[in-house]
């Protein structure tokens, strides 16, 4: 009997995993690859001759290229600072972590209040007498601003989940070896370079990943700030599945979400590869 | 300059930034509050004041508009089946994890983890019509199966590291002294890990609350807050959008208070 008690445990979550996780993921590859009942890529065809899939694909990947790079520099801001508090620890990092507890779709509304005509960016602006009337910042016509305000909308929503991440990595290497570059000589910005970073891949790694994908499922945010002008993989698998009715043009988005998901996953795994040994 | 001119001078540019990041994390809720507590007539005014008039009318149109309460309802239901299903399935695998030694935990834990490289939303893409076969469709207990989903693998990890952290000796002592198993773990275990355990079924409360995307794919009458809210997008006046915004943040707020010291624990790396 004790034999079996493991796996009697672990029975429910890979019942549900198997269920609700493996099995509706070969689901949309059936789905994708059936048109009609006829076996292929009719799908693909009709998904990537359609004129929004160039555009909807440059904005997913643009964003991720811009958010990415930008939201892992301030998260490891962010996460040094915590690192490195010694009073109030607990409540800056309480406050840094809030967003992680906000959805996409409320995140966009609070940056919509900012970038809205009759927003506090117009109001300030106004106020400060930079200009003399509110401006249409939101509107079909200035793509440039829809995308920066997507842009600091995902920063500020999802950087904190890097930032816990990289504060636990962080707590992970021992104070020694900080301690001894310091001895020799090392100032704080080439201990963080040479010491920090290196013994922080396994959870820059972790950080990465979990945020590359978050990228790439960039939904609400686009929806709420942009409405129909910027539109992503994610808002047109949702298009395609309820206006258009198109389920299996819809799965065939939700393939190339899938597919560009686990080609950056291996990627990152490649790059920020850790030998078994050199784990701290 | 002496070095400890210098010293305090990078001090004090060091709190500067460490309240800097803090006003920009919070800025924009307070934001987003303003208008949830001005009157519309204020929402949709400029210029705007960067203070709230504490009108309530804003809320009141809010609750009172067609399909806001239930909506809410539905939110709270869903969020409360996936909390329990979420550690009902979760916590005994995490503990399983932390106590065995087995063929094929590698493989579990593989499973676990790999769920984080796909988009879990997109499942609910062929849920949807799988559902309707099966009577589940726009059901709360359906939505709630596909947020389980989400839930899961964070219960598992928190729990995993949760009983991890308590010595196994624990145990062994009760099941010497008299316990069997199940009495060892509902004394012994349990009364420790219980706070952890409750905080990440607080957590799974706050994936299922967030979700946007299945939510709004899988509910049609049955709508959730999220979906609602997402669903009127190009259609809702502005203090809908925003006291509906306020509705969707302020329980955050308290969520990430009460699950504050096991942040760490659910991201998957080994922590001491």
């Amino acid at each position: 009997m004790p034999r079996l008690l493991p796996y009697l445990l672990l029975l429910p979550a890979t019942a549900f995993l198997c269920l609700f996780f493996l099995y509706p993921f070969t689901l949309v590859a059936i789905d994708s690859l059936n048109h009609d009942g006829v076996w292929g890529f009719e799908n693909f065809d009709r998904m990537a001759s359609h004129w929004k899939f160039g555009p909807t694909f440059r904005n997913t990947i643009l964003l991720a290229a811009v958010v990415v790079p930008l939201q892992l520099t301030l998260a490891l801001m962010m996460a040094s600072m915590v690192t490195r508090l010694k009073h109030a620890r607990g409540a800056v990092l309480y406050i840094f972590a809030i967003p992680l507890g906000i959805s996409d779709l409320a995140a966009g509304l609070v940056w919509l209040a900012i970038f809205e005509q009759s927003g506090f960016l117009n109001s300030a602006l106004t106020g400060l007498g930079v200009i003399d009337k509110p401006m249409l910042f939101l509107g079909y016509q200035s793509k440039g601003v829809i995308f920066t305000a997507i842009v600091l909308t995902e920063l500020w929503r999802a950087t904190a989940i890097m930032m816990v991440i990289l504060v636990a990595g962080m707590g992970l290497i021992p104070k020694e070896y900080g301690e001894a570059a310091e001895v020799f000589g090392a100032s704080r910005w080439q201990r963080f370079r040479r010491v920090t970073l290196p013994l922080l891949k396994p959870s820059l790694q972790t950080a990465l990943i979990l945020r590359v994908i978050m990228a790439f499922e960039v939904f609400a945010v686009v929806l709420a700030l942009g409405g129909t002008n910027l539109p992503v993989l994610m808002s047109e698998t949702y298009h395609w599945q309820f206006t258009m009715q198109e389920r299996g043009v819809a799965a065939a988005y939700a393939m190339v979400i899938l597919g560009i998901s686990v080609g950056f996953t291996v990627l990152i795994l490649r790059l920020l590869h850790v030998p078994k040994e050199a784990r701290p | 300059m002496s070095e400890t001119t210098v010293r305090r001078a990078g001090n004090r540019v060091f709190i500067a930034a460490v309240v800097l990041a803090c006003v920009w994390v919070l800025l924009p809720i307070y934001l987003l509050l303003i208008n949830a507590l001005s009157a519309p007539a204020e929402v949709t005014g400029f210029p705007k004041r960067f203070w709230p008039s504490f009108d309530l009318a804003s809320i009141r149109f809010f609750l009172g508009f067609k399909g806001v309460t239930s909506a809410l309802w539905n939110s709270v239901q869903v969020a409360v089946l996936t909390m329990v299903m979420a550690i009902g399935a979760g916590a005994p695998a995490g503990y399983a994890l932390a106590r065995f030694d087995f063929p094929g935990k590698q493989a579990f834990r593989f499973m676990v983890v790999m769920t984080r490289a796909f988009p879990l939303p997109l499942l609910a893409l062929p849920l949807a019509v799988l559902f309707i076969r099966v009577g589940l469709d726009d059901t709360v207990i359906g939505l709630a199966f596909v947020h389980t989903t989400l839930a899961l693998p964070f219960a598992v990890l928190i729990t995993y590291s949760l009983f991890s952290g308590i010595p196994y000796e624990l145990e062994e002592a009760a099941l010497t002294l008299g316990c069997n198993r199940v009495q060892a773990f509902l004394k012994v275990v349990l009364p420790l890990a219980a706070p952890g355990i409750a905080a990440s079924a607080v957590f799974a409360f706050v994936v299922s609350w967030n979700e946007v995307f299945a939510s709004a794919v899988l509910t049609i009458e049955h709508r959730t807050l999220t979906a609602f809210l997402l669903q009127s997008l190009d259609v809702s006046p502005l203090p809908l959008k925003f006291a509906g915004g306020a509705a969707l943040v302020l329980p955050a707020l308290g969520f990430i208070f009460a699950v504050r010291k096991y942040l760490f624990a659910m991201w998957g790396i080994a922590n001491r």
